[in-house]
């Protein structure tokens, strides 16, 4: 396997982090999959939250999401991986603008794990996917040796059905276009390095994590009429990788107004204590939308009317110039150039 | 969590009205202004904010030597590389330190490879890995200003476990800061000194740039409107034709420093001549482990030998960056062969390398 392709010989954690190093190890595993889309449906080059499969004679496809789930602490603030398991494959397909359906779920356990903590994360996992009105169809476990795995890991595919005129991707977005996010961002990372052994950073900061069933259910007719253009759940590399992944992918500048970006306090004191950059780090409950402009204003309305959208915000606009880039006014005025993260956030020395 | 008092120093309404004084004084002067920090998270301050696009054009902010991953020399990463390879042993250090391509490899690469490195907070916890990992050799990587020294000089002083030592690559700034001054041509019109540093060694020892060699210098905090302060203090005194060592961040830094600390530091460790990556050797610009302590020195614990190692690699501008000779983006490499992703110089490692800082917020 020729080298020259990928920047270093082995697999670094910050290959898994959201930026560009990720990028680089997906192209790497997709580059020689001889098929990669059914039909004319949306395919694994799209790189998007998921693919579909267009049905000949029918006016909707299937929309299919695969997503592994790994975390540390597996119960942290606010949730656990059950609860994350679902909510990522139930927000990927709404982030495609599907009705999700079903999930199937594997599981692969270290040998030792016990049946105490098991049996939290399947029920949440269950709980959590009633609530989202989805069936678990299909599942498989495997048992690990000890120390071959760290605890636990999920792995999840999510099926749901969407018209076939819904066109909502991260390639999609128009000048003109405002950019809402439906709630504060970095909860759900800012909670997990709070939480972290070492750290002893004490706050009542929880995980955003949840699923976006409500926000979906009050927009259906905007996602029917395609005024909705793009959505993408901010989840690794935050804000800052979702928005330069549609500003590259759709050609466009994003221009952010950072005293429009809801954060919470705790999660500022905790990123400047650290040194981390909070537009970097994940959020597990969140979208973000590229909207038509006109309809802006009304669709924020209908995301405040629901429980997990009260804090959603518009934080600035699809623009022509400088494309491929996303910029934020800052706070004080100035000007300044939000990069795709790179990798693994880390904090600064001093 | 805000500190009281402290509101205005992210107020919009507050930036406005110092860049409107800082513009009406610069018009007043009429002529190019340069002015340089030497503190990796000012430049971070003044990148984040885009302050420099809040700025009249006639004044340039360089930006020195102030980011301690990249001035540490490859000959001490390769120190902490090779006792990094020994069985048994395991190496602590702070941030993105792990990061930076020495001669070879970086301690990350080695930490992919099988090397136990570990990201820490603090020196103290590296202390509880060595009580935690006895029949280990637990070796700290220090490095950093006079910042980080206390806390390690602490650990030292406070009878660490025998299995515990540190690779002493710490730097002091005064000093680095002189030779620059030195160096004339390139003309530096003022200082905004790094208000971390006065934090522990206080005022004077930042006197010498205005009293002896007549650059005006203010030592400035680290929110957005600290540093815009700290400009419009130096424009002023510019204007005014006057030489001061000035403090705008008087709720953190006493004129005459932590005394408590700076005891600790002259308890621990000896000023050395000492060599800066990109730089040279810097007489006193460095610190190392008294002979009372040097059971804890891994020098001397390991005697580890560095023949050959190599500081900036062939084509990179890291050198003539780091002393504000170059902007990052006239260095051929920059952007083109040289990204945050595959980093050739020390400068592009580091989130307080010029060069990342550049490559992350401008164009």
């Amino acid at each position: 396997m020729s080298m020259k392709k990928v920047s270093s010989s082995v697999i670094r954690l910050a290959h898994g982090a959201g930026g560009v190093l990720q990028e680089e190890l997906i192209n790497f595993i997709t580059r020689n999959i001889t098929y990669k889309r059914v039909n004319k449906g949306i395919g694994v080059e799209e790189l998007d939250d998921g693919a579909t499969i267009p049905l000949e004679d029918y006016d909707q496809e299937i929309v299919v999401t695969a997503d592994g789930h790994t975390v540390y602490p597996i119960f942290f603030p606010g949730g656990n991986l059950g609860i994350l398991s679902v909510c990522g494959a139930v927000n990927d397909l709404i982030m495609m603008g599907a009705q999700p359906l079903a999930i199937t779920s594997i599981i692969i356990i270290e040998e030792g794990f016990s049946f105490d903590s098991l049996e939290k994360i399947v029920n949440s996992f269950n709980f959590k996917a009633k609530e989202a009105n989805i069936a678990i169809i299909a599942g498989d476990t495997k048992i690990m040796p000890r120390g071959t795995l760290n605890e636990i890991i999920m792995a999840t595919t999510g099926i749901g059905l969407k018209d076939k005129n819904i066109k909502v991707l991260d390639s999609n977005c128009q000048v003109g276009d405002k950019i809402i996010i439906t709630g504060s961002i970095a909860d759900h990372g800012t909670a997990l390095i709070g939480s972290r052994e070492g750290l002893n950073i004490a706050s009542d900061l929880t995980s955003d994590v949840n699923i976006l069933t409500d926000i979906y259910e009050v927009l259906k007719p905007e996602l029917a009429e395609n005024i909705i253009h793009a959505m993408k759940d901010p989840t690794r590399g935050g804000i800052a990788g979702a928005l330069n992944n549609w500003a590259t992918k759709s050609n466009v500048s994003i221009q952010l107004i950072e005293e429009l970006i809801p954060i919470k306090k705790q999660v500022n004191a905790i990123c400047e204590m650290l040194g981390l950059d909070p537009f970097m780090i994940a959020s597990e409950g969140r979208a973000l939308m590229s909207v038509n402009p006109k309809n802006a204003k009304d669709v924020l309305q209908k995301i405040h009317s629901t429980e997990i959208g009260k804090n959603a915000e518009i934080i600035g606009e699809v623009k022509k110039d400088n494309p491929r880039k996303v910029l934020l006014k800052t706070l004080v005025g100035g000007t300044r150039f939000v990069d795709m993260p790179l990798g693994e956030p880390i904090p600064r020395i001093c | 969590m805000e500190i009281p008092g402290t509101q205005h120093l992210r107020n919009k309404d507050f930036t406005d009205k110092v860049i409107k004084a800082i513009t009406k004084l610069t018009r007043e002067i009429n002529r190019k202004i340069k002015l340089m920090h030497v503190c990796g998270t000012h430049e971070h301050t003044i990148s984040k904010y885009g302050l420099r696009s809040l700025l009249p054009k006639e004044i340039e902010i360089l930006s020195g030597p102030g980011c301690p991953v990249c001035v540490c020399p490859a000959a001490d990463i390769d120190k902490a590389i090779e006792l990094g390879k020994r069985k048994d042993t395991i190496i602590t250090t702070f941030g993105d330190m792990i990061r930076v391509p020495a001669s070879n490899l970086s301690l990350a690469e080695l930490k992919a490879k099988g090397g136990d490195i570990r990201i820490v907070y603090s020196p103290h916890d590296a202390i509880n890995i060595a009580k935690e990992n006895p029949e280990k050799e637990v070796i700290f990587f220090a490095i950093g200003f006079e910042t980080t020294v206390p806390t390690i000089g602490y650990e030292i002083m406070s009878g660490p476990p025998s299995n515990f030592s540190v690779i002493c690559a710490h730097k002091l700034i005064p000093a680095a800061l002189e030779l620059l001054i030195s160096q004339s041509q390139l003309r530096i019109d003022g200082f905004i000194s790094p208000g971390h540093v006065s934090t522990i060694i206080g005022l004077k020892p930042f006197k010498i740039f205005s009293d002896a060699y007549r650059v005006p210098n203010v030592i400035a905090g680290f929110e957005p409107n600290d540093v815009l302060l700290g400009i419009l203090m130096l424009v002023k005194q510019i204007k005014e034709k006057k030489y001061e060592t000035l403090n705008e961040y008087t709720r953190v830094v006493k004129p005459e420093g932590n005394i408590k600390a700076q005891e600790i530091i002259s308890e621990v460790f000896d000023s050395v001549s000492s060599p800066w990556r990109g730089i040279g050797r810097v007489l006193d610009g460095g610190l190392s482990i008294k002979d009372e302590y040097k059971e804890f020195d891994a020098d001397k614990k390991f005697n580890i030998q560095i023949k050959k190692s190599q500081d900036i690699p062939p084509g990179c501008s890291c050198h003539l960056v780091m002393v504000g000779k170059l902007y990052p983006y006239e260095c051929k490499l920059f952007r083109e062969k040289c990204t945050p992703l595959n980093p050739i110089g020390p400068c592009m490692v580091s989130m307080e390398g010029t060069c990342s800082i550049y490559y992350k917020y401008h164009e």
